[in-house]
């Protein structure tokens, strides 16, 4: 049974002229992982807004946990945990205090929903007499997310939890998720990175208030259209630039160490013609393998095909 | 890039009490060099970035930014660098064209030089349809690519990003790169933390920070080959996880 449905969701600001929501459907199953990736200003934290009853919506329908949005938002408030993108909790309140804040409005106690927290928390309780405007961002994530679960919720709405979180802390975080999934919980996360987007069950890409494509991100990374190609040489800015002006060459970006680069018309002579072309214009080192896209690269793809 | 040193760090060191921020930092960064500043939240990143901008006064230890001295001429750093983070750049409720000539004025250029010089901008960014909308009502990406422009209009001889794409989409994340080898190119250098790890694949160089200390310092290969792994995300894992401090 599916735990979060929206359909046809919409959602305009500024009398109509903004579409931050166009048109958005997709559903998250009970106990599922489900990741909504995409840029800043893609309608992901509307469409938080609008699923915590926090927002309603200009169309569509929608309901959490088989309540509706609009109707039964009450229920709703009771059954979610929600993690703004923004650091929402009582910066003068102590860590202990706003844990405790946060189950007592739920009518509950620490106590007892203290086994769903603790992996979390004993990582902060050192800290549990500090006010949490007083903490670090790793640790007002944790207690966050601590708040978000004291009492227990059914579904779980994470908006960005790791953005501008370094490396080591976001891995750190996704594991927690997972033991998160283990208990029973639906959990809907947004990020902005789209590295992040392997670590969930099924993903949507999200693009101006749009859907690009919903799946299990093995699927979107094996619907990429043609064949991928990792690029280097010498000197990566000129390879840039010459990969740019050569009619060979269909979509050509920037991917770390490589650029990737896919062939207009790709046969068999393909790469060997590139390579003459490169040579003639002068790179050296070249190295040029095929790879396997990423969730990133499908991303782009999928970005250009709307704009056209 | 030329062998000309515009930053130059000795034992900088920033104490708030007991705590040891930035922890005797030593190091060169060249005229039009690329150079990534990385390091796990708390390692003393912004803390270095501040006293680098003559924001902050250090506790000890010496440097040179755009060669002068970082104690005693401030002010004329502040002249020779541009600035630019995820949080402030541009003012939301100005116009485009309010906000190029409010940042040419403050870097003092005058109105001929900010006429000329927006010119060339608006076209390189294809704004020209954007002068009079509110910054604020500009997609992000928009925003960025024009906070950056705007950070090097008065041509500095550093500039500074702090995580300049953070939220951005993947096309103009890639964009924004195009911008910062032009503005390399120009022979302006470019100082840049990042939390994505294949924007530290494009820089000449990367200094790694952990716990205040400066940990590495090397090119994105010299550093892969070190720690005998592919990638620098994997660098980075290593050199950050024994960190002990998880503040931000």
């Amino acid at each position: 049974m599916a735990d979060v449905v929206l359909q046809n969701i919409v959602k305009t600001y500024n009398k109509g002229e903004i579409t931050a929501v166009d048109d958005v459907s997709f559903t998250v199953e009970k106990g599922e992982l489900f990741g909504l990736i995409g840029p800043d200003g893609a309608g992901k934290t509307s469409i938080f807004r609008i699923l915590t009853t926090l927002l309603l919506s200009d169309g569509g329908s929608a309901s959490v946990n088989g309540y509706d949005v609009v109707n039964d938002y009450k229920v709703i408030r009771q059954q979610v945990g929600y993690m703004p993108g923004k650091f929402s909790l009582y910066q003068d309140l102590t860590v202990e205090e706003n844990l405790n804040f946060f189950a007592t409005v739920f009518n509950t106690t620490i106590q007892k929903n203290y086994d769903l927290i603790k992996d979390i928390y004993v990582q902060i309780e050192p800290f549990k007499t500090r006010r949490a405007g007083k903490l670090s961002g790793g640790m007002k994530q944790k207690l966050a997310l601590c708040c978000a679960l004291i009492h227990r919720p059914k579904v779980l709405f994470l908006d960005e939890p790791t953005t501008g979180v370094d490396t080591v802390s976001r891995k750190e975080f996704w594991e927690m998720l997972k033991r998160l999934k283990q208990q029973g919980i639906t959990i809907l996360v947004s990020t902005p990175y789209m590295d992040e987007a392997t670590l969930c069950e099924r993903i949507a890409l999200i693009q101006n208030g749009k859907i690009l494509s919903i799946n299990t991100p093995e699927e979107i990374v094996k619907q990429y259209p043609k064949n991928l190609y990792a690029i280097k040489a010498k000197q990566m800015s000129k390879l840039l630039h010459d990969l740019r002006n050569t009619q060979l060459v269909d979509s050509c970006n920037a991917f770390g160490e490589f650029h990737h680069i896919s062939f207009r018309n790709e046969t068999e002579s393909s790469k060997t013609s590139l390579l003459d072309y490169l040579k003639t214009t002068n790179n050296q080192h070249i190295e040029l393998k095929q790879t396997t896209p990423t969730v990133e690269d499908c991303f782009i793809k999928l970005m250009n095909r709307n704009d056209k | 890039m030329t062998n000309e040193v515009v930053i130059k760090t000795e034992k900088l060191t920033k104490r708030f009490g007991d705590f040891i921020a930035t922890n005797e930092i030593t190091f060169d960064v060249h005229a039009g060099e690329i150079f990534g500043f990385l390091g796990a939240n708390g390692a003393g990143k912004t803390t270095a970035m501040r006293m680098l901008c003559g924001l902050s006064t250090p506790s000890s230890g010496k440097a040179t930014i755009a060669g002068f001295d970082i104690y005693k001429q401030t002010e004329q750093i502040k002249k020779n660098i541009g600035y630019m983070s995820q949080k402030f750049s541009l003012y939301e409720d100005l116009t485009v064209t309010e906000n190029i000539r409010f940042f040419g004025g403050i870097y003092g250029l005058s109105d001929k030089q900010i006429k000329e010089k927006s010119d060339t901008l608006v076209q390189q960014l294809g704004l020209q349809g954007e002068l009079k909308k509110l910054v604020g009502s500009l997609p992000l990406g928009w925003k960025q690519k024009l906070a950056f422009s705007v950070a090097v209009f008065h041509d500095p001889k550093i500039v500074f990003l702090d995580e300049p794409t953070g939220g951005v989409d993947p096309v103009t994340r890639r964009q924004f790169w195009d911008l910062i080898y032009a503005a390399s190119d120009r022979g302006i250098t470019v100082f840049v933390t990042t939390h994505y790890m294949d924007e530290a694949e494009y820089c000449n160089r990367i200094s790694m920070m952990v716990d205040g200390v400066m940990k590495a310092l090397d090119t994105p290969a010299n550093l892969k080959k070190q720690f005998n792994s592919g990638s620098m995300d994997e660098v980075f894992f290593e050199l950050a996880r024994g960190a002990k401090r998880k503040a931000d």
